[in-house]
């Protein structure tokens, strides 16, 4: 390996197939929290009806 | 030297039919079907090849331990390489062979996409107003699981049992960032009280170290020896003991620090000092405990907690990336991984909501806290468990994870283009390539071969032994010049 011991950690070029950074690396914990009370006001509306019916008939079978 | 680390996701999916009664085996096949018969001629699945019962410690099992292959049920290989089929009770997708974490999020994103687009398909076909819904999760919550496994390619001549002492305390920890979440426990002795959420949905099906189970006992390192390649210069490392993300961060996650794990261990960069005491118990009571301040014990007697452990893995991966670089698992992306793997690691440590775009596990807690508050539900209530599911709910107006502010890594016009596109890195481009242009001439596909009928007998052949061959730049031009599969082979020489 001692030829590839002194090879240089590969300068990013930010081009349009770079791994870009996800927007959220570090958001701010107010927006967040202002954004869950968001969800949580619309949520009614898409959760499942009946919980309880819901919870009982999601059975799988084993797989892999 | 560490290999190129080529790599792949099988995902089976949790599946529901509402408004009929129907099995689940039944429904599947419906599923996959109503999306095939829509998009592409059907090319089934070729089991010549498959040995699912050959062990990586060097023996092989008889049928009474090895998987059975359901060779009756649903199998199709679809243009962008992957593989679409029923097993057992699921559908399931194996992504094409990719040739990094990134393609591997693409992938898994358009497998994702090819299931919902499948939902919609089935809809229109049965016509009768009843609904097949998805999920892409590991559990039902009653002691069933399913699911999401890694493969990654390894060098045969790395010894196996230090790819198993040396990659386990990755596979126990790692879930702190690509852990799906999971309201209750269903593991026997604890309930909702105790355990009310934790970290992983499969933790608690976890019962060996090594062993090549899959439904049964399942084991942290699996030892299935199939390499679907040369099995004199590779393996495949078959990995069941991950979490099916929707978060494209943790699917990043889990597989670049998996692959920059095993490049290590292929150059003996890793060591054995962070050997667990019980990695199986230690893998439970790390997902048991959100707080994340439970400590495991180390083989030579220190306790550290699984943050712990990952930083000392991180460090050595960092120093390995001075030492040697990390070409095999994709310069670029290899830093970028080392650099998230970092980010989320003090984020998990000091501030938690800030890693809720990149953490499922983290997204779904503060979901079902805040839920639970506002509502005043205790904890196992099903109101919460029902939650849990529909975070996974694969329908695109349902899917509570896409609510959640969840990261985006890929463009919706690339995970689109994926659905049909194969990666131009590795082998699954001539797959797909010939699928899209000859799928009349093609009779059956698998993993390392090809077989074409062009109405001359024999049907023909064409291996494909080396993950890295029949990428676009070896096969691009030649597939480009080609008008029919005759010209092909015979160009190929076979």
């Amino acid at each position: 390996m001692a030829e590839r011991t002194q090879k240089q950690k590969p300068v990013p070029a930010r081009t349009e197939e770079t791994v870009t950074d996800a927007p959220a690396a570090a958001p701010q914990g107010e927006k967040l929290k202002a954004e869950l009370d968001d969800l949580l006001d619309e949520i009614d509306e898409v959760l499942e009806t009946n919980a309880e019916d819901f919870v009982k008939s999601y059975v799988q079978k084993g797989g892999e | 030297m560490a290999i190129a680390k080529v790599c792949g996701i099988e995902t089976e999916y949790g599946i529901l039919v509402r408004g009929a009664d129907s099995n689940p085996v039944a429904a599947s096949s419906v599923l996959i079907n109503a999306y095939v018969s829509g998009v592409l001629r059907k090319v089934g699945w070729d089991y010549e090849d498959e040995h699912p019962g050959n062990d990586a410690r060097g023996f092989t099992y008889e049928d009474v331990f090895a998987p059975e292959i359901e060779t009756h049920l649903v199998n199709a290989v679809l243009t962008n390489g992957a593989r679409y089929y029923v097993d057992h009770a699921h559908p399931e997708i194996s992504t094409p062979e990719c040739l990094d974490a990134r393609e591997i999020v693409r992938w898994d994103r358009a497998a994702e996409e090819v299931v919902r687009a499948s939902m919609d398909a089935a809809k229109r076909l049965l016509g009768d107003g009843s609904e097949i819904v998805t999920y892409k999760n590991n559990s039902d919550g009653k002691g069933n699981s399913y699911g999401c496994h890694e493969n990654y390619l390894v060098d045969r001549a790395t010894p196996f049992g230090r790819i198993v002492a040396q990659i386990t305390p990755h596979f126990v920890s790692r879930q702190v960032f690509c852990g799906a979440g999971k309201v209750g426990s269903e593991f026997a002795g604890t309930s909702s009280k105790t355990v009310p959420y934790q970290i992983s949905q499969r933790a608690d099906f976890f019962e060996e170290e090594v062993g090549l189970e899959t439904t049964l006992k399942r084991p942290i390192v699996n030892t299935r020896d199939e390499p679907h390649c040369d099995a004199q210069k590779y393996r495949r490392l078959h990995v069941i003991v991950g979490d099916a993300n929707m978060a494209e961060v943790a699917t990043y996650l889990k597989v670049g620090t998996t692959a920059i794990m095993l490049a290590m261990i292929e150059d003996d960069a890793v060591g054995t000092d962070l050997t667990l005491a019980n990695p199986v118990a230690a893998i439970r009571q790390i997902s048991h405990d959100p707080t994340l301040k439970r400590t495991v014990l180390l083989r030579e007697g220190k306790r550290v907690t699984a943050l712990e452990l990952q930083w000392a893995l991180l460090e050595r991966a960092q120093k390995y990336e001075r030492s040697h670089g990390l070409e095999a698992v994709g310069d670029r992306v290899g830093s970028d991984v080392l650099a998230k793997w970092e980010t989320v690691l003090t984020g998990l440590e000091s501030d938690r909501a800030s890693v809720a775009p990149w953490v499922d596990w983290v997204a779904k807690q503060r979901l079902i806290d805040a839920y639970a508050e506002r509502h005043g539900i205790e904890p196992g209530e099903n109101r919460l468990k029902a939650l849990d599911l529909q975070y996974h709910d694969l329908r695109a107006d349902k899917c509570l994870a896409k609510r959640v502010g969840l990261a985006t890594m890929i463009d919706e016009a690339d995970v689109r283009s994926a659905m049909t596109e194969p990666p131009t890195t590795t082998r699954a481009y001539f797959r797909g390539r010939c699928l899209q242009k000859w799928p009349n001439d093609i009779v059956a596909a698998n993993w390392d071969s090809l077989v074409f009928d062009i109405g001359r007998d024999p049907l023909r052949r064409v291996p494909m032994m080396e993950p890295l061959r029949g990428t676009a730049d070896h096969v691009g031009a030649l597939l480009d010049e080609c008008d029919t599969a005759a010209e092909l082979l015979t160009r190929l020489g076979s």
